[in-house]
């Protein structure tokens, strides 16, 4: 039972950062139809940003959340209005490749920059962990606990998705985004301007993705490299594929059950498989729901 | 006084050649109509006007101001409205959001007091106010892209085949309700295949053919022009 508990709160915990990475890939796809596969390594640069902060300059790490979110933030304008602004009447392949360029590039300028061998993320919160369940059996004790990283990762996680649905369905800009991502001309006729609402959704992912990026590092998912962002930037890709891409409760859901459905099949099927058992489990989704959890059909234009 | 003016525009989509030189004009209080045979360049016109589409040469002003270098947002926020073909609301917001939308470039606290007046002018819409717009039916869709259009209080409203699609009796309503629209003021440029209703309500009309203007006058002397009733009209 302990172990179980554990393996979903691991889930939970991988799976609110994994949704909170895939709301970037979904926001984006949903607005300017492209699928950014540089997003994972805005996570990278992220992290790498706020490393720099505490360990070069040795500023407290909410400097150094500020810091890497600010940086991120002008990265994913930049990202958008110098590689994918120009392909705005492109084909979609020849923007594909751009992204993969770019996601190149970024992890090459990383190791330009921080060299290729990993660093050890400071911790950017202390405190024991709390015991919430503990129970003693042959002689073994076990514990359940949530570390204070554990819960401020979630925490974090489920404010911003709070936030970002209120933003989405609240505020005049999140509307417009709706607006663009369902018809672009249509909201030129309202008098939107489609490519600000496309630098602020660039912007809005790629400061998630700072966040995403040191939590990840934070809670020794993974060591920082300036591969760090490539896996988690691929299975938050499934996440918002898996919950139906362009839609924003899509991604959270995809998120957070990939996140639980990896760490059970860790738990129960096989360690070594459980990246295999996810995506047979995307496949299953896929082929009797193509458009994925919420995805919506798409409606065919009159 | 001339309000929208319309000077030798040339149209390209690609290699084709859309718009070949069309020009026009469109009078302050004026209802004016562009008919044509579909694939004329009725539609590319307007988009043009709008700023939806650039024109490779030629001039748009409205007001005096050239505009065809503009982007669309600025042309809604000089006062001009398109209400395009094949309605395109957005089908996954409420009734109540599209008509927001519509007001997106004026001041936030004008809004509710123009909502309110769309769900007089649209008693349909008010019953509706908080479906998504893509149940709504076809006729209901198209008042609502009308309504949504006229939320940015528009001294000229485009309409691209309003009727496009709609029962006649639809037809009927939408063709009263641009009338009052006129009549309350709103200059109005017509985008019709219904050319028989469309020139029964305008003051002045062009006709389109493969993207040139072929024929031009008031819509009375067009209506009974035996190439016109010919070629448009089935008679
Ligand atoms: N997006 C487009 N790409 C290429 N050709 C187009 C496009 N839109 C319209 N056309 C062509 O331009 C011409 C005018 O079309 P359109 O303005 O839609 O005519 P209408 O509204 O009078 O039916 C047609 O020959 C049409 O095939
Ligand atoms: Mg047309």
């Amino acid at each position: 039972m302990i172990t179980f508990l554990t393996y979903l709160i691991n889930g939970l915990n991988i799976g609110s950062v994994y949704a909170v990475i895939a709301l970037g890939y979904t926001m984006v796809y949903g607005v300017a139809k492209m699928l950014n596969f540089a997003h994972g390594d805005v996570i990278m640069v992220g992290a790498f940003l706020a490393y720099c902060v505490c360990a070069y300059l040795g500023l407290h790490p909410i400097i150094a959340v500020l810091g890497a979110v600010i940086g991120c933030t002008i990265l994913g304008i930049l990202i958008e209005r110098l590689a994918y602004k120009p392909l705005r009447q492109a084909t979609s392949l020849a923007v594909l490749i751009t992204a993969i360029g770019m996601s190149y590039f970024l992890q090459n300028m990383a190791q330009l920059i921080w060299g290729s061998d990993t660093k050890s993320f400071p911790s950017i919160i202390q405190g024991d962990a709390i015991v919430l369940f503990k129970t003693v059996q042959d002689g073994v004790t076990k514990t359940l606990t949530l570390s204070p990283i554990n819960i401020l990762t979630m925490a974090s996680c489920f404010i911003i998705m709070i936030a970002l649905t209120l933003f989405i369905n609240k505020t005049k800009m999140g509307k417009a985004m709706r607006c663009v991502s369902e018809d672009k001309g249509a909201a030129e006729l309202m008098g939107i301007n489609v490519n600000l609402t496309i630098s602020v959704t660039f912007a809005i992912g790629s400061a998630l993705a700072a966040v995403a990026g040191i939590l990840l590092c934070a809670s020794n998912y993974a060591p920082l490299s300036p591969t760090t962002g490539s896996l988690p930037g691929i299975k938050a890709f499934t996440a918002a594929v898996f919950g139906g891409i362009g839609s924003i409760p899509g991604a959270m859901l995809g998120g957070i059950l990939l996140g639980l459905i990896e760490n059970l099949g860790k738990a129960y099927v096989s360690s070594e498989l459980a990246d295999a058992f996810v995506f047979g489990i995307l496949i299953v989704v896929l082929l009797v729901k193509p458009t994925g959890l919420l995805g919506k059909k798409i409606h065919e234009k009159v | 006084m001339s309000l929208l003016k319309i000077d030798n525009i040339h149209v390209y989509y690609g290699a084709i050649h859309a718009i070949k030189g069309v020009s026009f004009e469109v009078n302050e209080g004026e209802i004016v109509t562009l008919i044509g045979a579909n694939g004329a360049g009725k539609s590319t016109t307007l988009n043009t006007i709008a700023g939806l589409i650039r024109p490779r040469s030629g001039m748009v002003s409205f007001e005096g101001k050239p505009l065809h270098k503009v982007t669309t947002a600025k042309t809604v926020s000089h006062g001009m409205a398109l209400c395009p073909e094949g309605r395109r609301i957005f089908q996954q917001m409420t009734v109540k959001e599209n008509l927001e939308m519509g007001g997106y470039s004026r001041p936030a606290k004008e809004i509710p007091a123009s909502i309110e007046e769309m769900f007089v002018r649209f008693p349909r819409l008010r019953e509706r106010e908080k479906q998504i717009a893509g149940t709504l039916s076809g006729g209901e869709q198209q008042m609502l892209a009308m309504a949504r259009a006229l939320m940015s209080k528009p001294k000229l409203l485009m309409l691209d085949e309003p009727s496009m699609g709609l029962a006649p009796i639809l037809v009927e309503q939408i063709f009263e309700i641009i009338k009052e629209l006129h009549a309350a003021g709103v200059t109005i440029l017509l985008v019709e295949q219904n050319a028989q209703m469309a020139l029964s309500i305008a003051d002045r009309a062009y006709v389109l053919e493969t993207g040139t203007v072929s024929m031009s006058g008031n819509a009375d002397d067009l209506l009974h022009n035996d190439a016109v009733r010919k070629a448009y009209l089935g008679s």
